[in-house]
């Protein structure tokens, strides 16, 4: 048993190196001036951090910070309705016998057959229409829906809420959307955090509906802001320093969530028991 | 589990699952199938200028049945494109999944050190958004930054250039590998914790050792998630569209049509042809329907007994 224990361990510490490079890298230059980055070592603590940070601001009034908001917004809101809208309709269907069910559990989780490009194009076109292109909405709306939340929601309220509980609540009187409430979202409490945090990382890190839905970079999210600014400074090595500080400072908070909410980040596909 | 002819509860509930899902199934009509058929409606039409023209009368749409498809299918360089995705996701799946799988079963030996350490760090790039992730190792593809070309250089390489015609394929790999292993290992690391453990003890009776119950016990057992995790990538890397175009500021080795949702984007918004766009987008849909139909027969038969007889 003993033996082979050596190369697994330093198999895997192979692999967690490679994945944390890129982001040590990024640390680190995030710290070097202008002059230093082309010049010192890669991973060779630099003294331009505080330069950075404020040139950074300093861009176009502090456009970043803006596009930082902006991420916040559009993720944390966006995540928080869509959690709404899955778990009261996973609910339903896994906690209801009604005459459809199948099939409109099927049409929703349909929704993952189509390519987001195929949505986003005519999105765009529709929402131009009612005057809601470059808006807010045109972000927030098209990312409230999604068929994965639904189908996590189903599973967890399936093994979360026993039916002999919805039956004692409803032996007693208690309305349905009291039920809801009161029995099925607590119980739910842990999947429901789950299912949160995976739409705020896909609504974080999107970058084709941003992209096709807004033309005024004020409203820009981080990953359309950043893209812009890398076009922009593709031929000006002087606004690399903008980039890559840009891009350390906007990797921080999902990582700090990420770690802080570790045991949140569960992907049981079969099961869905959410152990806490 | 919960079976419709359960009992009398649905003849109570009445109306109120309905409610339930009304908000779901409002945004799906609104943002996915009226958006799907707009699609279907555009790609069939074209316009047609008549005359000089100029002027609002000369200039019309018609209806063209398929002829948007005929000519995005009769394009050398939208089979160009797919080639260059197929090459691309080929070598992503391989790489991505097979690296996933052996890091999810190594975590899951019996002796390992650091285990905690190695699945958070291998689970990070997860956290980094898609245009970051390319940004970064954009910036570590150039030689005046790059650590890469300090190392190779140390060892006598010199003049490898990472964003040329011929490499940017692996480069841009490179960068969705990178991403999407820490999510698969940890989809497929849930998978492996989830089995009795009892399972292995025969096996280790009769003599096998760790890398034969592996191979022989563990991997059988997670074949569906092995078969979910693949068929997600899949659909994933046909629509591969962010690390080309924002890798495309740094380097020239990629054109505005290398992947074909990059063509949509340029035929919708670059050159405005709406209805070539909607015709290949449509095509787009249809190839990844494959691997996505699949997908959603495993879903329906692991989670919730359906479609079993």
């Amino acid at each position: 048993m003993k033996k082979g224990g050596l190369a697994p361990t330093a198999l895997l510490l192979l692999g967690a190196l490679y994945c944390l490079l890129p982001v040590g890298w990024v640390l680190v230059a995030a710290t070097k001036s202008r002059a230093e980055l082309f010049t010192s070592a890669a991973f060779a603590p630099g003294t331009g951090l505080m330069g950075n940070l404020s040139d950074l601001s300093a861009y176009r009034d502090g456009i970043f910070w803006r596009w930082m908001l902006n991420t916040a917004l559009y993720a944390g809101l966006g995540a928080a309705l869509s959690t709404g809208v899955s778990v009261v309709a996973g609910y339903a269907l896994a906690k209801f016998a009604f005459r459809g069910r199948g099939l409109m559990f099927n049409i929703l989780i349909g929704g993952i057959l189509v390519p987001s490009v195929v949505l986003a194009i005519p999105q765009y076109l529709l929402l131009s229409k009612v005057g809601l292109a470059n808006t807010y909405w045109a972000v927030l709306l098209p990312s409230i829906l999604n068929p994965y939340s639904i189908y996590l929601a189903r599973i967890y309220a399936a093994a979360a809420i026993p039916d002999a509980l919805l039956e004692a609540g409803r032996i007693d009187g208690a309305g349905e959307t009291h039920l809801l409430r009161v029995v099925a979202l607590p119980l739910m409490g842990p999947g429901m955090v789950t299912i949160f945090l995976f739409q705020f990382v896909a609504i974080w890190n999107n970058f084709l509906l941003p992209f096709i839905m807004l033309a005024d970079d004020g409203k820009f999210p981080l990953t359309v802001g950043l893209y812009t600014l890398l076009v922009t400074g593709a031929n000006q090595p002087a606004l690399y320093n903008l980039v890559i500080t840009g891009a350390m400072l906007s990797i921080i908070p999902l990582i700090a969530l990420f770690l802080t909410m570790q045991r949140y980040w569960r992907t049981d596909l079969g099961d869905g028991s959410v152990k806490s | 589990m919960d079976s419709p002819r359960k009992g009398a509860r649905g003849a109570r509930a009445g109306a109120v699952p309905y409610l339930f899902l009304a908000p779901a199934m409002v945004l799906f009509a609104l943002f996915v199938a009226v958006p799907i058929g707009y699609t279907i409606y555009l790609s069939l039409r074209r316009v047609r200028f008549s005359g000089l023209g100029l002027g609002r009368g000369s200039r019309t749409e018609i209806f063209v049945g398929l002829e948007n498809y005929k000519a995005a299918l009769q394009d050398p360089e939208f089979w160009a494109g797919w080639v260059r995705v197929l090459g691309y996701s080929i070598l992503v799946l391989t790489l991505m999944l097979g690296l996933a799988l052996v890091f999810a079963l190594l975590l899951d030996s019996v002796k390992i050190r650091f285990g905690r350490f190695s699945r958070i760090a291998i689970f990070l790039p997860y956290a980094v958004p898609g245009v970051v992730a390319t940004l970064l190792w954009g910036f570590l593809y150039l030689p005046s930054l790059s650590p890469i070309h300090e190392t190779l250089g140390l060892l006598g390489v010199r003049g490898i250039d990472l964003l040329a015609p011929g490499t940017v394929v692996y480069s841009m790999a490179n960068v969705a590998i990178w991403g999407g292993v820490g999510f698969n290992m940890l989809v497929l690391y849930t998978q492996l914790r989830a089995i009795p453990r009892e399972y292995y003890e025969s096996a280790r009776l009769d003599g096998a050792g760790e890398l034969a119950i592996a191979l022989r016990v563990k991997v059988p057992m997670i074949a569906p998630a092995i078969v979910l995790t693949t068929i997600f990538s899949i659909i994933a890397t046909i629509q591969v569209f962010t690390e080309p175009v924002t890798l495309r500021p740094i380097t020239n080795a990629l054109s505005s049509t290398w992947s074909p949702l990059m063509r949509v984007y340029r035929d919708a918004f670059v050159t405005g042809d709406l209805y070539s766009a909607a015709a290949t987008s449509i095509i787009i849909a249809l190839i990844s329907l494959g691997p996505s139909l699949g997908f959603l027969r495993i879903v329906r038969r692991r989670a919730f007994g359906e479609g079993q007889q």
